[in-house]
């Protein structure tokens, strides 16, 4: 190499180096590595951070930082009167991202939306295989008895013909399994004999192109200047990936990055401190319960279930086991999701009368079960502790608990059991944010041997949420899940016990981040200060 | 010595075999449904699960699944991760050159530091110098490393500000990795500064997994050292009128290094080990992370596949410090 050519790369290393001291850079420290980045084929949060959030739009979307649904690559859509075809009008001039090995050829339309959706539904489709694709949440919501048939209209309008009506419909869409991935590209590296590569070098149509991933350490993207709904603020996103929580702090505190999920609930308070750093909160889109077996005795007299609820206390579970990171739960579904019923009264913490109400109940010398599961989860950071205290609380009142445990894969099967023995610790992740996942999964009459771990089937509630889901008018609908909480509230099948506070340590010079009920983070719209 | 290669060789085949099954069953042993897991709260439907059941090949008769299994590892096919849906040989070398890196740093700064150190505390035994290596030996052999790491971290990281936090190279440079080691790539990138971020982000992770070992050879070389210094030949070569400096460096270490090259080899399996928590602190891409991450997600492809490679790499480093006996010591090879 000659010192002229030298000088040039310098030169040019230079003039880049220079520039990219120009070019706003956040970075997210995020809690752990992405499985892939096509969100149909995985489940995880930290998985969609990565792929559907930055790099994927779906037709409709979440207005971040709520649960509420606004129009995506959808600019419009009709629901049929009986509830059962939902027609999309498309946006145009939707462009997709380009790569080394892909340049689009043409605009978003009806056959990438078709495509997106048949790939994870219809076995000839040359992509269901691909990458192992179980598609869990496709399945998971049900898409395949929902769904009769999707049918381009003609290049921007797309029907979707369901089986039976089903309200939350358009809430399932706008989830990540839902994003609309490019079917051309998929075509290309088909024809190449690549097609894993939709979900190792991802393209859609978000607000971030996807640049490289250096597995558990660095994913890079950056902004889509073509972004319909304009560029973004900041011209890179990088997360650095860091899974101790004491270390995201350390980084955090150092500036070698901007934002921090999942704090250690210890470090709360310093955060609070630290004159650099804006701690955000909001409750998380979750709830911890504890159900009891409602169709063994005693437990199938709602007023033993009430007398036992009225026996804990609540607000020592929330400051020793969440340390001040949760919020006493009063009903089934987070205050964060609509139709929330806020009149709802908790019932007290009041031993004296508990004790009275068990006696009342005709029931002595009671001795029960309580099943601590053995991971921590957001809405339950330490179950052990958290059924100690229960334990505590029950032999205030003369009933004698015994706490059982099993490896998590036994503990999840055997508390399906509807002749299970004893009352089960769990809780709840909410997908949709439509109270439908809430309340119809977890306590209506099809889970009972199955997700419904309280075993609970109340014709009055069933008929409320029923209808709730096949009406598509959302006051409707918000009226019939209030009056469904109200029953939940009288009936008492679980113990409602907390919903975790979700905490986002951000910089002070990052500005307009919004923490999202539905456990997303989410970087369009967000800037950072000079 | 081509005779006692083989016959080493020769040992090597039944341990892999060994191996292989034991790392088949050890994941399957564990309690926990791998699909059960994986469906979390959520769970999945009975027909659902069959079907998984099927693509995953669980409803093969257990002795079946191992041959298949043993099939492609003969064949250089170690499977797809459950999880990731990639090749698990794939994964593994993508991860292992930063695993291997900050081990070979942590095992130089370990032998740099610790024989030097031993044979100090040997020569000056029962000396201040000697105790107090001593003592603080003991307390680096039994430091908790996860401790020691965020120690290390908020004093000179958070308070100091002296070394990054964590990873492997500052953010502002980007580049390709095509060895995967990341020093050598970042002096081939021409980048300025480059090399100097990769080599300050290697500090600390290498002090925290360096500590263990050079606790242990620093206090092994004292003692092989005092057995040493204690022969024969050591009171003629004193009697001789050589050097202190010869008697201990040449005549003394060289024969006390046998027993200190047996413990670097066997140290190389604790270093894995060290690993494990050094690279998730430091969040350190690594195959120590990635094993740990798969047991807790029951990815039995990986976990029996990393298994498999790691025991491999300890059986590598084994004969090769058999090796090295040999050529260090004559009549270990004719034996």
């Amino acid at each position: 190499m000659n010192i002229r050519h030298t000088l040039a790369t310098g030169a040019v290393l230079a003039a880049l180096l220079g520039g990219a001291a120009q070019a706003k850079t956040l970075v997210y420290c995020s809690e752990g590595s992405p499985e892939g980045f096509d969100p149909a084929l995985y489940t995880s949060g930290t998985t969609f951070d990565a792929s559907s959030h930055p790099i994927y739009n779906r037709l409709v979307e979440f207005v971040t930082g709520t649960t509420q649904v606004e129009p995506g690559l959808a600019e419009s859509w009709e629901v049929s009167e009986d509830g059962l075809e939902y027609t999309f009008h498309l946006r145009k001039g939707v462009k997709f991202h380009s790569n080394d090995v892909f340049t689009p050829s043409r605009d978003l339309n009806a056959d990438d939306v078709i495509f997106s959706f048949e790939r994870q539904w219809k076995q000839d489709n040359p992509y269901y295989t691909v990458s192992g694709g179980t598609w869990e949440y496709f399945n998971g919501m049900s898409m395949p008895d929902l769904l009769k048939e999707i049918v381009k209209v003609d290049d921007y309008t797309v029907k979707f013909v369901l089986n039976r009506p089903e309200a939350p419909m358009i809430a399932n869409l706008a989830m990540d399994f839902a994003s609309i991935v490019s079917k051309e590209y998929a075509d290309a590296m088909l024809a190449a004999g690549t097609p894993e590569m939709i979900n190792q070098k991802p393209i859609g149509t978000g607000p971030f192109q996807f640049v490289a991933y250096q597995k558990d350490a660095v994913i890079r993207y950056k902004a889509n200047p073509d972004y319909w709904k304009g560029k973004a603020a900041i011209d890179d996103l990088v997360f650095a990936i860091t899974p101790d929580a004491s270390v995201r702090y350390q980084k955090l505190k150092a500036g070698e990055c901007h934002v921090m999920p999942y704090p250690n609930p210890a470090d709360v308070a310093a955060m609070k401190a630290d004159p650099d750093i804006t701690v955000l909160e909001q409750e998380g889109l979750n709830v911890g319960y504890l159900a009891y077996n409602t169709q063994q005795a005693p437990f199938d007299n709602p007023k033993v279930r009430k007398a036992l609820n009225m026996a804990i206390d609540k607000q020592a579970i929330i400051d020793v086991v969440f340390q001040g990171s949760g919020q006493i739960a009063k009903n089934p579904i987070p205050p964060t999701m609509w139709s929330y019923n806020d009149e709802i009264q908790d019932d007290p913490y009041d031993p004296e009368a508990a004790k009275k109400m068990l006696g009342e109940a005709g029931v002595t010398d009671l001795s029960m079960k309580v099943w601590a599961m053995p991971v921590q989860r957001p809405y339950n950071p330490n179950a052990r502790r958290m059924a100690e205290l229960i334990q505590e609380d029950m032999a205030k009142i003369g009933v004698d608990v015994e706490i059982v445990s099993y490896e998590w894969g036994e503990y999840l099967e055997r508390s399906k059991a509807v002749d299970r023995d004893g009352a089960v610790l769990l809780g709840w992740t909410g997908d949709n944010g439509d109270p439908d996942n809430f309340l119809a999964v977890l306590l209506g009459c099809d889970g009972v041997g199955g997700s419904n771990r309280a075993q609970w089937c109340n014709d009055e509630f069933e008929a409320l949420i029923q209808k709730a889901k096949v009406v598509s008018d959302i006051e409707e609908r918000t009226r019939l899940y209030k009056e469904a909480q109200v029953v939940f509230k009288r009936e008492a099948p679980w113990a409602t016990i907390a919903h975790s506070v979700v905490f986002m340590p951000v910089r002070n010079e990052v500005q307009g981040y919004k923490v999202h009920p539905l456990g997303g983070h989410i970087f369009y719209g967000v800037d950072l200060a000079e | 010595m081509l005779r006692y290669l083989l016959s080493r060789l020769m040992t090597f085949l039944p341990t892999f075999f060994g191996v292989t099954l034991i790392s088949f069953s050890f994941i399957r042993l564990l309690p926990g449904d791998p699909i059960v897991v994986m469906a979390g709260e959520r769970g999945v439907s009975p027909e659902r699960y069959q079907e998984l059941v099927r693509q995953f090949g669980f409803d093969q008769p257990i002795w079946k699944q191992y041959l298949d299994y043993l099939g492609g590892v003969i064949q250089g096919d170690l499977g797809q991760s459950f999880v990731t849906k990639k090749p698990v040989w794939d994964e593994f070398f993508a991860l292992f050159p930063a695993t291997l890196e900050l081990s070979i740093c942590a095992m130089v700064f370990a032998v740099l530091l610790g024989l030097p150190a031993g044979v100090i505390a040997a020569v000056n035994r029962g000396k201040l110098f000697d105790r107090a290596l001593m003592s603080s030996a003991l307390v680096g052999y039994s430091m908790p490393i996860f401790w020691w790491a965020l120690l290390l971290i908020i004093v000179f990281s958070g308070w100091l500000g002296w070394t990054p936090v964590s990873g492997r190279i500052s953010l502002m440079y980007y580049f390709e990795n095509p060895t995967g080691f990341m020093l050598w790539d970042a002096l081939m990138s021409g980048q300025k500064g480059a090399l100097g971020s990769a080599i300050q982000h290697l500090i600390l992770p290498t002090i925290v997994l360096g500590t263990i070992p050079l606790a242990v050879i620093a206090r092994q070389t004292r003692s092989a050292m005092l057995e040493v210094l204690s022969e024969d030949y050591i009171r003629t070569a004193r009697a001789k009128g050589l050097s202190p400096l010869r008697i201990n460096g040449l005549h003394a270490l060289r024969n006390a290094l046998i027993p200190v090259i047996t413990v670097i080899g066997l140290m190389v399996g604790t270093l894995l080990a060290g690993a494990i928590l050094t690279e998730t602190i430091f969040s350190w891409p690594g195959i120590g992370k990635w094993m740990v991450d798969s047991i807790f997600r029951r990815d039995y492809p990986v976990v029996q596949g990393g298994l498999l490679l790691i025991a491999v790499m300890v059986m590598i480093v084994n004969l090769t410090v058999d090796v090295l006996y040999g050529l260090i010591n004559p009549k270990i090879r004719k034996r």
